[in-house]
């Protein structure tokens, strides 16, 4: 059982991930890729910036890839997130895990992927042409 | 006591720095760092909600702080 957390200011790979998990007792595989869109509510999106308040991002990470082990016999999790300039189209996480069958693979990915979303510390600014804004941060 | 709050985010633009030192009593709790930053920058009441962290984790607002601890203020996270 392996678990690879990693925090990047470079582009992610998602042949990396998966390599990460791959594993000849493991039928599933599931990925995740979140990907930078091109507007918000129809308001363009130019670029954006991700921060991470790093030692705590990871270990809310770890959490999660732990629960995926516990919750659905996960053998592999490997989760990637990016941090920095973000592009329209660029990677901003990769979510690979491997599990015996591909029910338990498709549903610790969509937790994982939700969870994270809930607790990392990571923070994503939007920045349009005139203006910017910390996604989520009002009400 | 004197403590040291590290800033992320929208918290970062809103104190207008990384990090500030607050003066609390002895025995102090969350609750009172976070009342201590509402009042200093009342922005903060404007977001959705925040959190604080001490060292790495999220903690209660009944939740002990002490000089030394690693102290972060965590507005609404939005990762993914």
């Amino acid at each position: 059982m392996a678990i690879d957390i990693q925090l990047k200011a470079t582009p992610l790979s998602s042949d990396e991930c998966i390599k990460k998990v791959q594993d000849h007792h493991c039928g599933g595989l599931a990925v995740f890729i979140g990907t930078v869109r091109n507007q918000t509510q129809g308001r363009p999106v130019d670029h954006l910036e991700f921060e991470a308040y790093e030692p705590m991002a990871v270990k809310e990470m770890s959490k999660i890839a732990e629960q995926m082990m516990d919750r659905w016999n996960a053998k592999h999790v490997c989760i990637h997130h990016r941090t920095g300039h973000l592009a329209l189209g660029d990677v901003a996480v990769i979510i690979a895990v491997s599990t015996a069958h591909r029910a338990e693979a498709f549903a610790s990915c969509q937790y994982a992927i939700d969870t994270l979303k809930q607790t990392v510390p990571i923070w994503k600014k939007e920045i349009f042409e005139d203006g910017e804004v910390w996604v989520a941060a009002h009400p | 006591m004197e403590i040291k709050v590290l800033a992320f985010g929208i918290a970062r633009d809103i104190i207008k720095a990384s990090e500030i030192k607050l003066e609390l009593s002895e025995q102090s709790t969350v609750d009172e760092v976070k009342d201590s930053l509402v009042k200093l920058y009342p922005d903060f009441n404007s977001l959705r909600n925040f959190a604080i962290a001490v060292n790495c984790e999220y903690v209660e607002d009944s939740a002990p702080v002490k000089q030394g601890d690693e102290i972060v203020i965590i507005p609404p996270v939005s990762g993914g």
